[in-house]
């Protein structure tokens, strides 16, 4: 701005020197919380590297129909024996190998990959709105609400996971991934809930959200529009943990059996049909085993950036 | 002034908090009323109940523990202790507005400044848009004295300094046009250069929405600089009344002039200034009588001090000049005990 008019500008506003200093730009290029955190983020190199190995695997997965070699329940009739229980090779490309039914592996992990990363996000997001309602409603209206809502967490904590997983999967019937997500998804608000709740009960003392009560705002104005972007950097972080935890679980639930059916590929589906093979065709255990521990590793690499990048105290720069 | 009808009257209200200890008496019979235009400086020190008689009204204090046991703030006709909740949020940030102490922490730190301007706007007028909310936001701001009001709009709170930040919760509190605004210490916590700014800012405020302020102090120099009129509170009870003029120059309860004399003034000359011995009571077990009679230095021991609430009363001064004291009369004979008094 040219000093003529920021001259008639203060002339107006009575009050010159500030709105000179602002205008000339000597204030330092102000940052939102969101930017830094993003820049926290980027600084920390084991989040970036696993961030980028997540999508790639998450590229893999949602391409997988374009990036398969085969198709993932494609049996080579006219050649099934020559085909069956080959170990990785280059000859077709069956770079992960064959099963026993001349399956390609590498398609059936790709496949897998799908199946099991669609269903940990479905279960992250859906536990994360179930946990953040619950916990925001809990946390801003206290005492009966919260009793209440806290004791229903409570309740969920203490039933142990996976007997009551399986023995929802034989009632509601299993081998659908919606159906295996909604499930997984019941038990795993927990958290989040209790994160949101607590979060809650401190913001509710905060003079903001009494200015806001002050200014005419409802309740659900306050917890929507005031409070909850307040507990955004939890609420991801906790949700990205989920996501991880969610395709462990659902591996283990499919390894025993209760999980997606076949012929759908799921990561821990593979490994449980590897395992029955034994030792000998250790490709078909491994390579969807790596692939699960992978993005088990990367999510939770992912979740301490966030963690570190949304936490205000953490302002040193990160090696 | 007096003579019109007044926009706010609070009759009689006795507010009370439940705590551990016992029963809080946070505030005990206050009645005061507020008229078009003017500025009403409540003054008082540190839970004398010069918030909680506000806010207790706008209904925005905890209940529980606290507890409204009577009285009426009759406002526009309507008794706002009878009004539902929705019913109060009608009235909050529309014509009844508040400016808070601390602009740093009555901002919300994750949304920019004009998307709170802009939703304190939209809270009352639901059908208006996000480009006409803006467009006003941003006239607010620049009515305040933010400079560069449309860059400034989509900063966030902690890219304001001090000042601004309250200049922008002035601008939020005066967006729905209101008949009151409460201000509830609104320089506490800024320094005193930028006081006598936000100071400026207020008086334009009102100029522009000509609405009665309700200020809430405990700085005699702001009240002095602002308040046509001043309410002095102590333990949770009005204890005088009067206009600016007259309570400066002439105070006729113990508790004013003392607090008169405990001021440093720049006029006179004096090594120690003369605070007013003793401390505040506890609002729990308040003393018997009149509360200030610990204290005071005009009751000397004499028994209606210590048996007898004090009425306020008029004194038959001009301007409805009203003091809680059983032996106001003797102050007025004493003379002016600010100025010469340390001498």
């Amino acid at each position: 701005m040219s000093d003529a008019s920021a001259g008639t500008s203060t002339a107006g506003s009575g009050t010159p020197d500030v709105s000179l200093a602002y205008e000339s730009g000597v204030e330092l290029q102000a940052r939102s919380q969101w930017a830094y955190a993003r820049m926290r983020f980027f600084r920390h190199r084991l989040a970036v590297a696993s961030l980028i190995v997540l999508v790639l695997i998450a590229l893999v997965g949602v391409f997988a129909p374009q990036l398969a070699p085969y198709g993932y329940d494609e049996i080579p009739l006219d050649d099934i024996t020559a085909s069956q229980n080959r170990p990785p090779t280059f000859d077709g490309w069956h770079l992960f190998g064959t099963d026993q039914l001349g399956r390609d592996y590498l398609s059936r992990v790709m496949y897998g990959i799908r199946t099991s990363l669609w269903v940990a996000i479905f279960v992250a997001l859906v536990s994360t709105a179930i946990g953040t309602t619950i916990g925001a409603l809990a946390g801003y209206y206290s005492g009966q609400v919260d009793n209440l809502l806290m004791r229903l967490t409570d309740l969920m904590l203490t039933l142990p996971g996976l007997a009551v997983l399986l023995t929802a999967s034989v009632y509601l019937g299993s081998g659908e991934p919606l159906k295996i997500g909604l499930i997984l998804a019941l038990l795993f608000w927990t958290a989040v809930a209790r994160i949101v709740r607590g979060l809650f009960l401190s913001l509710r003392e905060r003079e903001f959200v009494e200015a806001a009560k002050a200014a005419g705002a409802s309740d659900l104005r306050i917890i929507v529009r005031h409070m909850l972007p307040n507990c955004l950097g939890p609420i991801i972080v906790n949700t990205t943990l989920v996501v991880a935890a969610a395709i462990l679980v659902e591996a283990a639930l499919s390894f025993l059996g209760f999980g997606i059916q076949p012929p759908n590929a799921a990561l821990g589906k593979l490994v449980s049909e590897g395992q029955a093979e034994g030792f000998e065709l250790w490709w078909l255990v491994t390579f969807p085993g790596l692939v699960i521990v992978l993005i088990a590793l990367c999510v939770n690499f992912v979740g301490d950036g966030l963690r570190d990048a949304f936490d205000p105290t953490q302002r040193r720069i990160r090696a | 002034m007096p003579e019109t009808e007044p926009i706010l009257a609070i009759r009689d209200l006795t507010v009370e908090f439940d705590t551990e200890d016992g029963v809080v008496h946070a505030v005990t019979g206050v009645g005061y009323d507020l008229y078009p235009g003017e500025v009403l400086g409540v003054v008082g020190e540190s839970g004398s109940g010069k918030s909680v008689s506000v806010l207790s009204v706008l209904g925005l204090i905890p209940m529980p523990p606290g507890r409204i046991v009577s009285g009426e703030a009759v406002f526009r006709g309507e008794n706002l202790l009878d009004l539902s909740e929705s019913g109060l949020r009608r009235i909050r940030g529309g014509p009844i507005a508040m400016i808070f102490q601390d602009p740093l922490t009555s901002l919300n730190p994750v949304l920019t400044i004009g998307e709170q301007i802009s939703e304190a706007i939209k809270v009352h007028r639901p059908g208006s848009s996000a480009a006409a909310a803006r467009q006003r936001a941003v006239e607010l701001l620049q009515l305040v004295g933010v400079p560069s009001a449309e860059h400034r709009y989509d900063q966030y709170p902690h890219e304001f300094s001090g000042g601004m930040r309250q200049r922008a919760m002035i601008a939020m509190a005066i967006a729905n046009d209101p008949k009151v605004l409460v201000a509830d210490e609104p320089t506490t916590a800024l320094d005193v250069t930028i006081q006598a700014q936000i100071i400026e800012v207020l008086k334009t405020a009102q100029r522009e929405t000509h609405a009665a302020i309700v200020l809430i102090t405990h700085d005699l120099g702001l009240v002095a600089e602002l308040v046509d009129r001043v309410v002095v509170m102590y333990a949770g009870r009005v204890v005088e009344i009067g206009d600016v003029f007259s309570i400066f120059d002439s105070p006729r309860h113990p508790y004013t002039a003392g607090l008169l004399t405990s001021l440093p003034r720049l006029d006179t000359d004096v090594d120690r200034l003369e605070p007013i011995a003793g401390q505040p009571p506890s609002l729990i077990t308040r003393p018997p009588g009149c509360a200030f009679h610990p204290r005071c230095t005009l009751s000397r021991g004499r028994a209606e001090c210590r048996t007898d609430v004090p009425e306020l009363r008029a004194l038959g001064l001009e301007h409805g000049h009203r003091s809680a004291c059983h032996f106001a009369e003797e102050l007025a004979a004493a003379g002016r005990p600010v100025g010469g008094g340390t001498s």
